[in-house]
């Protein structure tokens, strides 16, 4: 670990300040991720600015058109015990607690949450070609040891995905990223804040250097009757999603009004296909019915030598987790497949 | 016996209150005056050589001290020999820093030393080398056929290569009425205990070292630091009273200990050397092992041949060999056998025991080949056992000390509830999973080393045992403590145990689950000969109310020898010290097994496994959901610490047959999962009920302490048992560990 300086930002504008006139600069709040990515000499600041003392952005509220804002500084344990999360927003609370372990979520902050950066093993490795960390080297993972890599939206210059749980939920959610940078504050739809690698693996998001993440906003709907999360991986806690899937469902009898769902672990970003949710409105909410989301979801997926199986896991998954949607009381710790 | 006796009873850790208050110290918490810190620095290549090493940005940075490598390294006796520890396999030890050859991706070919580690650590990263690399191979499938008979040396006497075949296998194969043939794949596993390696060298001055290792023998690490710096033993001392989990790899010494030692010397400094969790990744491994086994049977279920081959990696420069074929003739008879063991060496580190070493690999081929014959016959698996059950071993012909596997079998098989099962694979079904029933046979060694104990009586009447052996976790303070206190009669807090320590009194490493039998027999014939002392000088105090009395007329008590016959004729310990003018009383003995003895008999441990799993039907996902072993190995000096010993080793089971895998790239010839977060090993999650059952085995032939060790024993028959409940669950066999869940799909 190289020496650095250290400040704390005083305001967000004295943040913004701070590290984008600084190309050598980085933020830090629960610095769960950052920490490792230093060891790893991913990235090595020389001046490293804490969030943490900026005075706002520290709390969950509720506001008047009904949705509810999230503060970029809470952390990812605080946001999934919150009563009004754990209330209106379950699924996003189911999200949370299947990632990491207590000690993790209780440092991870939100804002860090959407910008952790992929767990390919090659990434971390600095003496093997990986072009999202040095572009142009080429990429260890396509003729490599690909099981955690992605089968949707990848790219031949890399197969990485992003590995969030709550990112998951939050795309289901239609959530809305809010940010301020030198060019002012900026509202993103969550579908637009993460990238797919294209040629350009090296930028997992459109956040700009010094541009700060100030809290994401839920929107009102938030799926609490029937929802569903569902994590399968290689040890039933802390260990990251082969396969993830974050199911919300509006229902009138057993129809279905309404419906989201999104992917994780399979993609440089969490997966969602409108289509896939149109195709269930009006329908029953059936194994069939969701077979044919499956579908839809994953056309176009290709399997690499060792994740081909993520196709067919991932179409199953998504029948479970929607029949799981129906009984959400029915939720195992760890978003284990229940009955 | 005194009315304490503690052997046998659930005592709890003597030293479990330093350990989770935090007051225990390990290998890199002893502080010494103005120490300099270490960082290793590894090769990013897997073969070839170094052309040139520029370290001047380094040296440049401040609080950096030196930088050694091949280039500037001291002069040392660059003779194998000097480095031959007592666990180094046949072959050219590892040096290191002895010239600019790769040999292994992560090979230490540097250290830079620093005021303090986080200089150290980051200087390391601006030493720049050039390379000229070469072609590599590593990996193990794609060089099965490079596979030859392993080199002999002393290390094959604690891991004999396979016995002599026997009758004419492939003929009695053809000839069978039910056969088998399949093939088992064993991933690589590294040790990842939770302390990590380290070494905190004290230069004492005078060519004298204190040496804070983290070691499973001090003695081990004192020859191999005297012999290889060219030091005197007596200047050499190595401490390791707390060792934070070792499991083998503390067996031999690992090059901290050698970068540590080199650099305190050269720069007569105290010096600390730390390795990282990745570079937990750079030195030995269970090693990559692949199986093929034909056994056949006749009519009734009873094996007429058996071929074991079994194909292992080793380094270019060692031949590391494990006890893989020898265990299924120990424990089924057959006429026909072809056993075979094969070494394929790559551009690996050298492969490293770690827990169960060769048994744990090739019980899950053995026994999952004894589960798909079992189908093939159409008969219970458990019965298809019995039907081969052997009293005597029967590749020697000789006896056991003592069996009690069928105890085993029958035991677990009742408190898991066999009896219950349906046979059919699928047939057993909770909600939308599949429930398997599996079960499995473990055998392990049951050895003895020498070791010597120092037992003194103090003047105030208290029991001093000195021993250099460690206590690696396994409870071997706490044990010990009982066993002495019981051998004298004394209270558990009149027992002091010094231990870790090579100044202390004789013993091996800590290993093949043997130190529970080799110290407590040690201990048991020390006290037997301080009682004589003893009993002989309180005899010849003047008016003695023991003067005629005999070995078998006294009891000893609570710090005194009485007469059976008139307790009330007592002479205490400390009258006898007294009497001795205040001198402590002293003896100091050596434990040996009793070899020629033993000669006639075969020693082994055994146990069988029972496991349930559910597998969900759709998804596939794998779950233990509950597991029995039931244990035979000799007496149980404290079932507490022996209980813990065999639901960790289940837990490794349940690692081994599902999570534990270090994936390594065969283009790029390295490991690439180097970390905890994706090298897997269970968490609670994973962990349901384990249940233990300890068999009734009383053996007096064994050794004086009628016991033979529980180190390794519980993991043995787990993964097999779990793949063969999977089998059950989900009708598919997977013989590739750990088992993919979406292999199932
Ligand atoms: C062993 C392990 C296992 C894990 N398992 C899982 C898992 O199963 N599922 C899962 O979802 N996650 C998992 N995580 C990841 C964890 O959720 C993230 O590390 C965490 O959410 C990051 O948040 P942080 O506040 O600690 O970020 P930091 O480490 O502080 O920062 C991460 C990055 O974001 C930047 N940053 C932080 N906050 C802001 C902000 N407000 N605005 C702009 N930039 C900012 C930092 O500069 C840095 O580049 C795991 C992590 C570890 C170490
Ligand atoms: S998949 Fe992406 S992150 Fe992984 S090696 Fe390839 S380029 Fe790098």
């Amino acid at each position: 670990m190289n020496n650095f300086d250290y400040q704390q930002a005083a305001s967000i504008a004295d943040g913004i300040q701070l590290v984008s006139t600084n190309n050598k600069a980085a933020f830090v709040a629960g610095g769960t991720n950052l920490i490792d990515l230093w060891k790893y000499r991913l990235m090595e600041p020389e001046l490293l600015v804490d969030l943490n003392q900026v005075k706002e952005h520290h709390s969950i509220e509720e506001k008047e058109d009904g949705s509810v804002r999230l503060g970029a500084f809470v952390s990812n344990a605080d946001t999934a015990y919150h009563p009004i999360i754990e209330k209106r927003y379950p699924l996003l609370s189911k999200a949370i607690l299947a990632g990491a372990s207590a000690q993790i979520r209780n440092m991870a902050s939100n804002g860090g949450n959407l910008l952790q950066r992929t767990r390919c093993y090659y990434f971390y490795d600095p003496n093997v070609p990986c072009n999202k960390r040095t572009p142009g080297s080429g990429c260890s993972a396509i003729d490599g040891y690909n099981r955690i890599h992605a089968i949707l939206g990848a790219s031949d210059n890399c197969i990485a995905v992003f590995p969030s749980d709550m990112c998951v939920a939050l795309a289901a959610l239609d959530a809305v990223v809010n940010t301020s940078g030198t060019d002012g504050e900026r509202s993103i739809p969550f579908s637009e804040f993460h990238r797919l690698p294209g040629d350009m693996p090296e930028q997992d998001n459109n956040l700009r250097h010094g541009e700060i993440i100030t809290s994401i906003d839920l929107p009102e709907k938030g799926f609490s009757g029937n929802y569903s999360y569902l994590k399968l991986r290689d040890r039933h806690s802390y260990a990251f999603a082969l396969v993830s899937v974050a199911t919300g469902l509006e229902l009138s009898g057993d129809i279905i009004t309404d419906a989201r769902i999104a992917l994780g672990g399979l993609a440089h970003k969490p997966w969602r296909i409108n289509e896939a949710e149109l195709f269930l409105k009006g329908k029953q909410a059936n194994a069939e019915s969701f077979a044919g989301a499956a579908e839809i979801l994953l056309q176009g997926a290709k399997g690499f030598k060792y994740n081909s199986f993520k196709i067919e896991l991932a179409k199953r998954a998504i029948i479970r987790n929607g029949l799981m949607a129906l009984h959400p009381e029915q939720q195992l710790p760890g978003a284990r497949p229940s009955a | 016996m005194s009315d304490q006796s503690s052997v046998g009873k659930p005592v709890s850790r003597l030293e479990g209150r330093l350990k989770v208050t935090g007051a225990a110290k390990y290998a890199a918490e002893y502080d010494a005056p103005n120490l300099l810190y270490g960082y290793v620095i590894n090769s990013t290549i897997t073969k070839g050589k170094i052309t040139s090493i520029d370290t001047s940005a380094a040296t440049a940075v401040e609080g950096v001290v030196a930088v050694f490598s091949h280039e500037n390294r001291p002069e040392l006796p660059w003779l194998d020999i000097k480095y031959a520890d007592m666990d180094a396999p046949p072959g050219t030890v590892f040096k290191p820093l002895y010239d600019n050859e790769i040999k292994y991706n992560g090979q230490p070919i540097a250290l830079l030393v620093a005021n303090d580690f986080e200089t150290a650590r980051y200087a390391s990263t601006l030493v720049r080398f050039e390379y000229e690399e070469e072609f590599f191979e590593t990996c193990l499938d794609n060089n099965l056929e490079k596979g030859r008979d392993a080199k002999k040396g002393i290390a094959t006497l604690l891991k004999p290569p396979p016995p002599a075949p026997t009758g004419n296998f492939e003929k009695a194969f053809e000839n069978s009425a039910v056969k088998h043939t399949a093939e088992y794949l064993h991933s690589t596993e590294h040790h990842n205990p939770m302390e990590l390696f380290a070494t905190t060298t004290v230069y004492e001055g005078n060519g004298k070292l204190t040496i804070f290792d983290k070691t499973q023998g001090t003695i081990n690490n004192q020859l191999y630091v005297a012999n290889a710096f060219g030091l005197s033993y007596k200047n050499v001392r190595v401490i390791a009273p707390f060792v934070g989990g070792t499991f083998g790899s503390g067996l031999r010494p690992q090059h901290q200990l050698f970068l540590c030692v080199m650099a305190a010397l050269e720069l007569k400094r105290n010096v600390r050397v730390t390795l990282d969790r990745k570079q937990m990744f750079t030195f030995g491994h269970r090693p990559q092992t692949y199986q093929k086994l034909r056994f056949s049977t006749d009519e009734n279920g009873s094996i007429t041949a058996m071929n074991h081959l079994a194909i292992g990696e080793t380094s270019q420069f060692e031949d590391y060999a494990e006890s893989v074929v020898t265990w299924s003739h120990k424990l089924y008879p057959a006429a026909n056998t072809l056993l075979e063991y094969k070494l394929a060496p790559l551009d690996l580190p050298s492969p490293l025991d770690m827990r169960a070493p060769g048994g744990c690999t090739a019980m899950h081929a053995i026994e999952c080949m004894m589960d798909e014959l079992s189908y093939k016959l159409k008969m219970d698996p458990l019965e298809l056992r019995l039907r081969n059950y052997s009293e005597i071993d029967p590749s020697t012909g000789k006896s056991f000390t003592s069996k009690e596997l069928k105890q085993c079998y029958l035991k677990a098989a009742e408190r898991f509830g066999w009896k219950d099962r349906n046979p059919e694979p699928g047939s057993m079904t909770r909600g939308n999973k599949l429930v398997g029933y599996g079960m499995a046979t473990g055998i392990w060694d049951a050895y003895q080393f020498p070791s010597r104990i120092e037992a003194i009586i103090t003047k105030e009447g208290k029991l001093i045992i000195n021993n250099a052996v460690t206590d690696i976790g396994t409870g071997t303070f706490t044990v010990m403590t009982q066993v002495a206190a019981d051998a004298l009669g004394l209270p558990l807090e009149d027992v002091t145990f010094n231990y870790g320590d090579s100044q202390k009194p004789f013993s091996m490493f800590q290993g093949g689950s043997a130190i529970a039998a080799s110290t407590a027999s040690a201990i048991i014939i020390a006290a037997r000969a301080l009682k004589k002392k003893l009993l002989k000088k309180a005899k010849a105090i003047s008016n003695s109310p023991l003067k005629a009395a005999a070995e078998d007329d006294v009891m000893f008590k609570n710090g005194t020898i009485r007469l059976k016959k008139d307790p009330m004729s007592v002479v205490s310990f400390q009258e006898i010290v007294a009497s001795n003018n205040g001198r402590p009383v002293r003896t100091v003995n050596m434990g040996m097994p009793h070899a020629f003895k033993l000669r006639k008999y075969t020693k082994a441990t055994h146990s069988a496994a029972f496991v349930e799993v559910e597998v969900d039907k759709e998804l596939k996902t794998i779950a233990v959901t509950r597991a029995v072993s039931a244990v035979a190995a000799g007496k149980i000096l404290n079932p507490k610490t022996a209980r813990s010993q065999i639901t960790g080793s289940m837990v490794w089971g349940i690692s081994k047959a599902l999570h534990e895998e270090t994936i390594l790239d065969e283009k790029l010839g390295k490991y690439i999962n180097t970390n905890l977060a994706e090298y897997h090993i269970p968490v609670h999650a994973d962990v349901n009920e384990l249940d233990v059952i300890f068999a009734d085995e009383p053996d007096e032939l064994i050794n004086e302490a009628g016991v033979k060790g529980v180190g390794e024993i519980g993991l043995v028959a787990m993964p097999a048992a779990i793949a063969n409940a999977i089998f059950h669950a989900t009708g598919k066999r997977i013989n590739k560990l750990p088992v993919h869940f979406d292999e199932l799909l």
